[in-house]
């Protein structure tokens, strides 16, 4: 393995956030880790950024260059003092850049084919998470990846949405019976749909939280503080508080935890962008607790501020670190949370990685129904994957 | 030397533009790889590396029939192959590092071969033909720059070298054995999904010169027909244009930049197709080719 940095299990890419382009490793070896825990966190094209902020004052100001092209120019400059990065690390960041800008693109052209789809609907149509981010125009676009476009319709127009989204080429996929129940009468969302001809993925939501959920399943209200986006008519993105408790929820009620600290990351972008505007971190705590939000509140503004120095004025952290769970709890959701939220890569493990993981797996899905269902759902689960090992098998034995 | 222990991993190796390290793999895939890998430079500890993979054997569920793995960043993402077939595995998982995670550079699949300064870009699937004729060529006087992709640099439009050994399957190792009987081959592994799958060491000249870049020169698009005479056939542009889109990984990723890329690399190429039963004859008539003999298509 590559060295660690003095012997302990450094989060580079932890450090590179929230410490800014002058926390770059300064040497190849550094350099070759924190590429490789950057890529394994999905935060490659982050790093980029950072290293075009150190452009920005000499590189790329006077070349007039573009981030891109300001990390291109490094591709074949030998490491120096002002410029320690490796001009192979340069090369990986200008390939993390060229993916994200290659989606925006695609993630653009596909809101011109939903708005048409859509537009017969008739009830408001609201973009979340990846992108909201690329139609509005925020930070976490700059340099994030995503693999498929999540919107939200008024539960009772859903059906509707469905068929004009059929009509329009998007079929439904998880066609077992099973999973369509489960989509449909447990979960905030249809079913993921693919277009048939573009291959392109959607999820269909009604809320942001499943039915079944422990914390409720925020929908309605979300429509009041929609904001509509004047480049594309007809579409709309949450308001901003909405917006970052729905990431915050995103991230810590969730059973996926292997991109943690990338979302992490969006948070902090989104709340360093709209915690500029005048009101934003006063209306913050109430509108959690109007939406039955405030523990993703307070993990949200915890974990930002502790890992990535989010700023946040004392009221309202003081409101949310009043959301936060009983003592013997609170430490072991640190205990887990310190896990989940590094690159998921050998070189950053900690003791106990795979048993936070597999605990917040678990918690994720207690939060998401009661446990009878779960109980039910993970059997349901497990007999199926056992039944699709079996096939496999068969099939090996044929083959 | 092949019935004594390797010695343990790390392996460091650069291979073109990329430094590769194996941190952990069997005594039998440590084997293959100093053989093939033996002769290409050291990456010293400390110097950037761009990809830590390693194979994984496995004895797991089923302890009597062992599995291998590929790592990348302990990550797996393809599913265990057989045990005996560690090596093609760690081929196959490092082509995955370079055509899923790479975009420096548009990824063609195709063999890249240079003479005189030209490079000659043979795209095609597999089953073609590419590689017989790609290991043909490289033992009759072309440099090899790799024969699975060609890398285009989106700056000078120049093809990047990534000379990894030579893969060849099933009837295309007798042939080539034949052809260039000092071809130093890699133990074979049979049963694999393509067969049986044999590598051969990389010639040293093409090892000295792998960072050394080739401007476009010619486009070929093989066919195996057994028994066919060589012909070569000037291609249309256009259908030479949409053979390179077809056969690129990441044309997507680079948008429009990428259509403007292939339109060069097809503008600054004389076009073919080419139709071969017999390596023989199908590397003379390339002399000829690379030599501009204005009659080679007959």
């Amino acid at each position: 393995m590559r060295p660690a940095v003095n012997g302990h299990p450094a989060d580079l890419v932890q450090a590179a956030l929230a410490g800014g382009p002058a926390a770059l490793p300064r040497d190849a070896a550094g350099w070759s880790l924190l590429v490789a825990q950057a890529r394994t966190a999905g935060l490659l094209a982050r790093v980029a950024t950072l290293v075009g902020a150190t452009l920005e004052e000499d590189v790329a100001t006077l070349v007039g260059a573009t981030l891109e092209e300001g990390v291109a120019t490094l591709v074949g400059a030998t490491p120096s003092p002002s410029a320690p990065w490796p001009a192979a690390a340069a090369g990986h960041l200008e390939s993390a850049l060229r993916v994200v800008r290659a989606q925006r693109a695609e993630v653009e052209r596909e809101l011109g084919h939903l708005r048409q789809a859509l537009a017969p609907l008739g009830a408001p149509v609201v973009l979340l998470k990846g992108a909201a981010y690329v139609a509005a125009g925020l930070p976490p676009a700059r340099a994030r990846v995503f693999s498929d476009i999540d919107l939200l319709v008024p539960q009772e127009r859903l059906g509707d949405a469905e068929q004009l989204l059929g009509l329009a080429g998007w079929r439904s996929t998880h066609l077992d019976a099973y999973d369509q129940r489960y989509y449909r009468e447990w979960m905030h969302e249809l079913p993921p749909m693919e277009h048939a001809q573009r291959g392109t993925t959607l999820d269909v939501h009604h809320a942001i939280l499943p039915r079944t959920s422990r914390l409720g399943s925020p929908g309605a209200a979300l429509f009041e503080a929609a904001v509509p986006l004047p480049a594309h008519p007809g579409l709309s993105v949450l308001g901003p508080e909405d917006m970052v408790l729905h990431a915050m929820t995103h991230l810590f009620v969730n059973d996926d935890v292997s991109h943690a600290l990338r979302d992490l990351s969006d948070l902090d972008l989104l709340l360093r962008h709209f915690g500029a505007r005048p009101g934003f971190w006063d209306a913050l705590p109430g509108r959690a607790a109007r939406l039955g939000l405030q523990r993703p509140l307070h993990f949200g503004l915890r974990h930002c501020a502790a890992l990535l120095g989010t700023p946040a004025p004392a009221p309202a952290a003081a409101a949310a670190a009043a959301f936060g769970p009983a003592p013997p709890v609170a430490a072991a959701a640190d205990w887990m949370w310190r896990r989940a939220l590094r690159p998921q890569h050998p070189s950053t493990r900690l003791g106990g990685q795979g048993l936070a993981l597999a605990a917040l797996y678990l918690r994720g899905h207690w939060l998401r129904m009661p446990l009878p269902l779960l109980l039910r759902h993970l059997t349901v689960k497990s007999l199926k994957r056992l039944g699709e090992a079996r096939g496999d098998d068969a099939q090996g034995g044929r083959g | 030397m092949s019935g004594l222990p390797a010695t343990a991993a790390p392996r460091r190796f650069r291979v073109g533009a990329y430094a590769i390290e194996v941190g952990q793999a069997p005594a039998d895939v440590l084997r293959s790889i100093d053989h093939l890998y033996g002769r290409y430079p050291r990456v010293a500890p400390g110097e950037f590396v761009d990809f830590s993979v390693g194979v994984r054997r496995r004895r797991l569920p089923r302890p009597w029939v062992p599995q291998s793995v590929f790592v990348v960043e302990g990550e797996e993402p393809f599913n265990p192959l057989p045990g005996n077939q560690g090596f093609p595995l760690l081929e196959w998982g490092l082509n995955w590092c370079i055509y899923g995670l790479c975009h420096q550079h548009l990824t063609i699949h195709a063999a890249v071969l240079e003479r005189g300064g030209r490079a000659i870009v043979i795209p095609a699937p597999s089953g073609s033909g590419k590689s017989t004729l790609c290991a043909g060529l490289l033992f009759r006087g072309w440099r090899l720059l790799s024969d699975e992709f060609a890398l285009v640099c989106p700056r000078s439009g120049e093809l990047i070298p990534n000379p990894r050994p030579v893969s060849l399957k099933n009837e295309s190792i007798e042939v080539v054995r034949r052809f260039a009987p000092e071809a130093e081959f890699g133990s074979l592994v049979r049963d694999t999904v393509k067969g049986v799958v044999g590598h051969f060491r990389v010639p040293d000249e093409a090892l000295q010169r792998a960072r050394e870049r080739a401007a476009p020169g010619w486009i070929v698009v093989p066919r195996f027909t057994p028994g066919q005479p060589p012909t070569l056939r000037r291609m249309d542009r256009a259908l030479a244009f949409m053979r390179l889109v077809e056969n690129a990984f990441n044309y997507a990723v680079f948008g429009r930049q990428g259509f403007e890329m292939l339109g060069a690399l097809v503008d600054r190429s004389q076009c073919f197709t080419f139709e071969y039963g017999d390596l023989g004859a199908a590397t003379e008539l390339f002399d000829r080719l690379s030599r501009g003999d204005p009659d080679v298509c007959g």
